[in-house]
């Protein structure tokens, strides 16, 4: 019954969105626009309907995991009875259908949010945004009902599932899939934004301050589901490493890497209405990274190690999907974009200016990393298989990024319009001596490290000293909310660069096969390898080491890392524990057995790598801080803009 | 000129979904061929995987006849469904040699009494280190060696009744 109400709110959400799409463009019609509120009544209340359906739909389907419902193909494919709830809950959107109708779900919800929250925007253009997200849920409702329906009923019942990918359970599957989503998906609102402003010729700075919080919003989510999606890949692959250039990982990146110069681009639109078709643009591809990025990771077209594994139903789905969506926003932006009105002018050395730098390299990276994911396919096209690895990333994506944050240093402190180049270096003195006093310290007593970690350990500090530097002789308690915001954001920028710099200058790492009553050596640690223990789980049996580690002098603890065997499906993981002390993180993972009964153990010491997350953290954190202000700032009425 | 630049995007989009539609039609996934298809099969000696019947050996496939050496195990379920073309491969004459990839004894005297006993030995390759050696990647995969050891021909993936024909040839061939 629960499977069948899932359904049913799944086809009526269908329903509605398609009602939504031919109201709204009912009253955009030529001579329709005449008086659009009786239409516009209708589609707000019709747009937040969709969006409690698709909930409705989606609770549904959690409710017949926490069940465990095995008459539901989905249940007995990827769930367990034996699982722990929290695993039967998250593990609803551990799988492709359950996580396509999470998507769907956001997508509904972000539009229904629009017409219950935005009062700022034109009607029309509001009424043309509606449109717009009903016609991308439109296609995606279809491509789950009759390409990935996750309510099919199995007969006969079997009496246990299969249980689900053990790499999957674990608590960050409860908190990162979904928070990722929110932003991953929740940006399609700034999608459809541009394609209402394109229709109704709305691109100006109203619409832009508009936009923005829904922007912010999108990206804090996607900050922070990122940031969880690291240190979870960190913590439980038992590799120690906190980014792999995975085509899923890039697939999150490439959006933010949008979503992030989109941000900064609608800020140079809504203060001085420059960058108008520029802002457009962005707003498009963002929302068409995280499209392009579900056909990449659904169609299995880069994974793919076995030719099973790619569904081209699947996968030709969306990309037809993708096709009507992208294809008919970049028409609409190369047949309306230039009646769009040009912005005010900039000098070079001016606030503008170095957001359009900050934008043409977050653009470049983007650029990079897109051909750098697809290469493999362009290749493959041509008759030849290769793979591009961290290394490529890395050396063409890392000093790019490094400039980037230099700039970043510099933006804050300029004025709007024009500035004066000589108070430029003169405000950037201070962090220039700071970076040459780092590099100094860096040379003399850490000789040897890496060029790239090298530049992030130099000029993370003078950047953290110019983030802070817009507080610099002001009233603290009367800075407003999103000044803070971006200060936090920026100084959250250097911290996670001086933790990813440390982590790849200075961490240390021991390989060895130990045999029990062992000691060995990482960094400034001692570690005694006690003794080996078979211990059991709800649904898993290990091997425990345990371990006992000491710092120097310092008091003794315990670490205990598995290797554990999941009984459904069967396969081994590998459970890292993992100590963090103040100044890094101790990693340990152990391996197999060899034949002299010696144990394989892996010791990381990485130095200030915590430093990675909490800077993620506190760029959300300042994300949500400019949220917060510009929306008070809304509901007071003042002026948006004040020239800082 | 200006007009044109606002089609960029579009154009670049068009050749991305060109690039992608084709990359989905023709999935990256080819068989990785053993590099020692016309070269000797390389030393190995393994011991029996089942008491009263022999082992295998790289000295055993130089007797003078072709063989056909079946990479299996007992856990693999292809391996089950490809069990009846090994049987009238067998029926027919031609000498299978087994080679039991990470198996129990107990589980392997089970998968033959089920699904059919066409070999005339079993190597126990518990570590797989024979397997990789021969240059095969996966379960169930066959090798036809002829009368001097040199491998001629080699099967990956399970022998559906269609692929008999092609395998007989391979062995027909090697005499």
């Amino acid at each position: 019954m629960i499977a069948e109400a899932g359904l049913g709110a799944l086809w009526l959400a269908a329903a509605l969105s398609l009602l939504q799409l031919v109201l709204g463009t009912a009253a955009l019609r030529p001579g329709g626009g005449a008086d659009p509120n009786p239409l516009l009544r209708a589609v707000r209340p019709v747009a937040v309907a969709q969006g409690v359906l698709a909930a409705l739909s989606f609770l549904a389907l959690i409710w017949l995991f926490l069940r465990t419902d095995l008459s539901v193909a989905l249940v007995a494919a990827n769930s367990h009875s034996a699982k722990p709830w929290l695993y039967k809950f998250a593990g609803a959107w551990g799988n492709h259908e359950g996580s396509m109708l999470l998507w769907v779900t956001v997508l509904a919800v972000a539009g229904g949010a629009v017409a219950l929250f935005e009062r700022r925007l034109r009607q029309d253009t509001l009424i043309a945004t509606l449109a717009a997200q009903a016609a991308i849920a439109l296609g995606f409702y279809a491509f789950l009902l009759v390409a990935s329906n996750p309510f099919t009923r199995l007969s006969p019942v079997p009496v246990e599932g299969n249980g689900l990918n053990p790499l999957l359970q674990d608590p960050g599957l409860s908190f990162h899939p979904p928070t990722l989503y929110f932003g991953y998906v929740g940006i399609s609102v700034a999608f459809s934004f541009a394609v209402g402003a394109l229709i109704t010729r709305d691109v100006g700075p109203a619409f832009a301050r508009a936009m923005r919080p829904w922007v912010l919003a999108a990206w804090i989510f996607l900050t922070l589901g990122i940031t969880a999606g690291s240190y979870w890949a960190y913590y439980e692959l038992g590799w120690g490493g906190w980014w792999f250039w995975d085509p899923v990982e890039n697939a999150s990146l490439m959006p933010w890497l949008a979503a992030t110069a989109l941000l900064h681009s609608v800020t140079v639109l809504a203060t001085r209405a420059g960058l108008r078709a520029w802002t457009i643009m962005l707003a498009v591809v963002a929302f068409s990274m995280s499209m392009i990025g579900t056909f990449l990771v659904r169609s299995g077209i880069l994974t793919s190690v076995h030719a099973f594994a790619v569904d081209p139903l699947r996968g030709a789905f969306i990309l037809v999907l993708l096709a009507l969506y992208i294809g008919g926003a970049l028409t609409l932006f190369g047949l309306r974009v230039h009646t769009v009105k040009e912005g005010s002018t900039f000098e070079i050395v001016s606030r503008e200016a170095a957001l359009v730098i900050n934008n043409l390299l977050l653009s470049v990276i983007l650029g990079l990393v897109f051909i750098g994911t697809l290469y493999p396919l362009v290749t493959q096209a041509m008759g030849e298989e290769i793979s591009v690895g961290p290394p490529y990333f890395n050396r063409v994506a890392g000093p790019i990024a490094l400039a980037l944050v230099a700039v970043m240093g510099a933006g804050p402190l300029l004025r709007w319009r024009r500035d004066d180049w000589r108070e430029l270096v003169r405000r950037y003195a201070a962090p220039v001596l700071i970076s040459a006093a780092a590099l100094l310290l860096l040379v003399l007593f850490a000789p040897g490290i890496g060029i790239l970690p090298l530049l992030g350990l130099t000029i993370a500090p003078a950047i953290a000293a110019a983030s802070v530097a817009p507080l610099w002789r002001r009233n603290l308690r009367r800075t407003p909310f999103f000044v803070w915001g971006m200060v936090i954001a920026h100084l959250g920028i250097a911290v996670s660069l001086a933790g990813m710099a440390s982590e790849s200058a200075f961490t240390k790492e021991t390989l060895i096969a130990a045999s029990p009553g062992q000691t060995t050596h990482v960094g400034p640690f001692s570690v005694r390898f006690d003794s080996v223990n078979p211990i059991a789980g709800p649904n898993w049996t290990a091997i425990e080491a345990r371990l006992t580690v000491r710092r120097g002098d310092g008091a003794a603890f315990a670490l205990a890392p598995q290797a554990r065997m999941f009984s459904s499906p069967p396969t081994p993981t590998s459970e890292a524990a993992i100590r963090t002390v103040w100044d890094g993180q101790l990693y340990v993972a152990i391996g197999e057995e060899d034949e002299q009964g010696r144990w394989q153990l892996r010791l990381w010491w990485k130095p200030l790598v915590t430093l990675i997350w909490v800077g993620g953290a506190m760029i959300a954190f300042g994300g949500l801080l400019a949220l917060l202000g510009r929306v008070r700032r809304a509901r007071r009425g003042q002026p948006q803009e004040v020239l800082t | 000129m200006k007009r044109i630049v606002l089609w960029v995007p579009l154009f670049a989009f068009a050749v991305f979904l060109a690039v992608v539609a084709s990359g989905l039609y023709a999935p990256a996934d080819r068989n990785i061929e053993s590099q020692l298809i016309g070269q000797p099969v390389p030393e190995f000696d393994l011991p029996p995987a089942l008491t009263g019947r022999p082992g295998l050996s790289s000295a055993a496939l130089r007797g003078g006849d072709p063989h056909l050496i079946n990479i299996f195990a007992s856990w693999c379920l292809p391996c089950r469904v490809e069990a009846p073309q090994l049987a009238e491969l067998s029926r027919r004459g031609i000498p299978v040699d087994g080679i039991a990839v990470r198996d129990r004894a107990e589980d392997l005297s089970g998968f033959l009494a089920s699904y059919g006993d066409p070999f005339r030995s079993i190597g126990a390759d518990n570590d797989r280190r024979v397997q990789l050696t021969l240059g095969s990647a996966g379960v169930p995969e066959t090798f036809v060696v002829d009368g001097r050891g040199v491998i001629r021909h080699q099967h990956i993936g399970a022998i559906t009744p269609q692929d008999m024909v092609a395998i007989i040839a391979a062995y027909e061939a090697a005499r």
